[in-house]
């Protein structure tokens, strides 16, 4: 067994719309920063130990269906480091 | 009995108890963890902030292991509704089609709002007839209907979107939207027209006393159907 940390990052899929991240955009306008877009992202970092790097990544990616991601609203991707 | 089933941070059950008693609908709260009692014939999502809408509002109940037996229930028939936060959870746990998520304002929204009946042929709004506009409290912060163009159309197809936003004279518009649903929707039904979920309250205009009408009482007639 190895030790892993599995990075599963849920997003919004594109052209649902994100009105927390819009009234962050408009407040970093407001400070006095020009920006075309902002785009705002759930990140779990998930501590696991899995035969491979495969196997933590497929643990991940269900933790992401059953629970982190909603699929009606959200993108997801699962990204593996040991750790 | 209507169990009203009460998670950590559900705040609307006792409402749905004390509405529900006033139509002569037996009902009790039923705390989550001890499981839905055997003489359950119908339950009740109740609103509120469950695990403090960690996550997602309504991720961690529709989780909860009482939420199988609630899915179990919902297949074989037992009529289930689910109000705002109930609802919420209700799409959370696949019992309803889409989600709720964040109002398109980015805000809390606490008002009175009026619903066109959309379809008037279910045990929830066979008080009405379909068209009928009523007026009903909201009081949430995710709100807003999201669905793929084609579930929503399939939702129409098949006669499942239970209420939408309007106006007073039940015109479907933008303006009259508060949370920017998709649709306008306000509520839908599940795969049985026994299983419903809506966002805005009919328990909360349901007791005359309360001076917003009793708009409610017809969807909460459900149960005595």
């Amino acid at each position: 067994m190895t030790a892993y940390t599995a990075t599963v990052t849920v997003r919004l899929k594109e052209g649902v719309l994100d009105p927390e991240a819009e009234t962050t955009k408009r407040a970093l306008e407001r400070l006095g920063f020009e920006l075309d877009g902002l785009r705002s992202a759930d990140r779990f970092e998930v501590d696991v130990d899995a035969d491979s790097s495969e196997a933590a990544a497929a643990r991940a990616d269900e933790m992401a269906e059953r629970l982190l991601a909603n699929p009606t609203i959200h993108d997801y991707d699962v990204d593996v480091v040991e750790r | 009995m209507i169990s009203v089933l009460q998670f950590g941070g559900s705040n609307c059950d006792r409402d749905a108890v004390r509405a529900l008693a006033h139509l002569g609908v037996d009902a009790e709260r039923v705390w989550f963890e001890d499981g839905l009692p055997e003489e359950t014939d119908g339950i009740v999502l109740p609103g509120g902030f469950s695990y403090g809408d960690y996550l997602r509002a309504g991720a961690m109940a529709a989780r909860a292991p009482v939420m199988r037996e609630v899915r179990e229930r919902a297949a074989n028939g037992t009529p289930v509704l689910g109000i705002c936060n109930g609802a919420q959870i209700g799409c959370e746990a696949g019992l309803t089609p889409g989600a709720f998520t964040t109002n398109a304002s980015a805000r809390f929204q606490c008002e009175h709002v009026h619903l066109r009946v959309e379809n008037a042929d279910t045990p929830w709004t066979a008080a009405y007839d379909e068209g009928d506009v009523v007026m009903f409290p909201i009081a949430h912060g995710e709100g807003r209907f999201e669905a793929t163009d084609e579930e929503l159309a399939r939702l129409d197809e098949e006669d499942r979107v239970l209420f939408r936003y309007c106006d007073s004279a039940g015109n479907v518009t933008d303006a009259a939207n508060p949370n920017g649903s998709k649709g306008n929707v306000a509520g839908v039904l599940g795969e049985r027209d026994t299983v419903a979920v809506l966002l805005p309250h009919p328990e909360r205009a349901t007791l005359p006393d309360l001076h917003v009408g009793t708009d409610g009482q017809g969807v909460l007639r459900g149960f005595s159907a």
